[in-house]
């Protein structure tokens, strides 16, 4: 299967195989114009299995949100068919914006303007606070 | 800008310091009656309660100042649809020290955001209520003269009581403390509670539906009242509202120097032939809220003013 390489560009690289099409909702890439490729189930030495998003333009991602689904991908930033950008991810401290508190006693309900922030507050069970109300986010996967 | 949003802001010196600052005030009050001359409180409570606002506002006039505010939403511009964010910064041109009670939980965070002024949560929904909770502490210091080396029996409503999950928060920081926690299945303390706070501090506890079996072991009876707006099926309310009343003969078995504590308002939880039994100390408690405010303002006032 051939996929065209990038110009410039965005590839999300080991993405836990089955999380692209999560991944491709929640950064809304389907409003961008450019191309974008959903790669599923590539096989990788060290995952067995990976999918890969290539997005054919030079757009901003939201760096947060990909770790919150999933922290073990990387991001190729492609210029000028060069790699000139490698990095990896990891579980963001905080999100801003990114999930949204569904606790209907959180203020975050009625306070007009007021962003939606959620605290890492166990790492290793990947657990997430509201910082208002402390409610516990749902997971996203 | 030192607020007061969560008991856990308090580190263990402050909660002794402001016991310690209590206590003078008990032993001393003329010596504290105009020390917030021309200082302004301004209570803003978005739901009624007027046990919290009250306690306040004899704080506050206590100390030589005075009050400001409204006791329902719909007497504020609230009601006119303005956010908790622009309230604060107005009523913060207006005084020097804000409590602030809220049926959402959080509001008065995202008030202590925004404002120019000390924030005080006098309660945010079933969330925080950290002054109920330093009333609480003073009762316990006055009462045992220390914070370690308790077992607290908490009885009653373990699963929307904000007072039950703060008090154990601000108990899990001393040495040797055991809680019994005596309710229905259906009240039960959660999950997060014993996991988040009593199992990562190490604290004992022990959990029951009989408020007898442990009775000889307590040297604190803390009950809680079954709150009806807690609940979101009247059913359910009425099943459960009777389940634990105290009454004299349940205190047979029970140590002589107990102390048997209530956050209040009670509804029928305490017979009132326990009253003057020299074991219940709610009343006590109440008095207590008065000091431990004044404390709290005073403490917050003077590091706002270090801060100018």
């Amino acid at each position: 299967m051939n996929i065209d390489s990038i110009v410039n560009g965005v590839v999300i690289d080991h993405i836990s195989a089955g999380k692209a099409m999560k991944l491709y909702e929640l950064l809304g890439l389907e409003k961008l114009d450019c191309s974008v490729a959903i790669i599923k189930n590539v096989h990788s030495n060290r995952m067995g299995k990976k999918d890969i998003i290539k997005i054919d333009a030079d757009v901003p991602v939201d760096f947060d949100l990909i770790g919150y689904v999933d922290p073990d991908c990387t991001i190729n930033i492609i210029k000028n068919e060069k790699l000139i950008e490698k990095k990896t991810i990891s579980l963001p401290e905080e999100l801003h914006n990114v999930i949204f508190c569904k606790n209907p006693r959180c203020i975050t309900s009625v306070e007009r303007g007021l962003e939606h922030v959620f605290k890492l507050t166990d790492k290793k069970n990947k657990i997430y606070r509201c910082i208002y109300c402390e409610t516990k986010a749902e997971q996203v996967l | 800008m030192r607020h007061l949003i969560d008991i856990l802001d308090l580190s263990k010196e402050e909660i002794d310091e402001l016991c310690e600052t209590a206590t003078d005030i008990i032993n001393d009050p003329d010596k504290y009656n105009e020390v917030c001359k021309h200082k302004i409180l301004a209570t803003l409570f978005f739901e009624p309660s007027t046990r919290t606002r009250l306690s306040f506002e004899s704080a506050m006039l206590s100390l030589g100042g005075e009050v400001l505010g409204f006791s329902e939403a719909q007497s504020s511009s609230a009601a006119k649809g303005e956010s908790v964010a622009d309230t604060v910064r107005t009523v913060s041109c207006y005084s020097d020290i804000i409590a602030m009670r809220h049926p959402k939980e959080g509001a008065p965070f995202v008030a202590s955001r925004v404002a120019e002024v000390p924030i005080i949560n006098a309660g945010d929904g079933g969330h925080n209520h950290p002054t109920q909770t330093l009333t609480d502490l003073l009762t316990i210091h006055r009462e045992k003269g220390r914070f370690d080396d308790l077992t607290i029996g908490v009885c009653g409503d373990l699963k929307f009581g904000r007072t039950v999950h703060s008090l154990i928060a601000a108990m899990s920081r001393y040495k040797n403390i055991k809680f019994v926690l005596i309710s229905p299945d259906e009240l039960k303390l959660p999950s997060y509670v014993k996991k988040d706070i009593m199992q990562k501090n190490g604290m004992e506890y022990y959990e029951t539906r009989d408020l007898l079996e442990k009775m000889g072991e307590l040297d604190i009876l803390y009950m809680t009242r079954v709150q009806r707006e807690r609940f979101f099926n009247e059913e359910d309310y009425l099943r459960l509202k009777d389940s634990y009343i105290l009454t004299l003969d349940k205190l047979e078995t029970a140590k002589k120097d107990l102390t048997i504590m209530h956050p209040l308002p009670r509804v029928n939880e305490i017979a009132t032939e326990v009253d003057t039994d020299p074991r219940a100390r709610y009343f006590a408690q109440v008095r207590n809220g008065r000091y431990i405010r004044m404390a709290l303002i005073l403490k917050l006032l003077k590091e706002a003013e270090n801060e100018h």
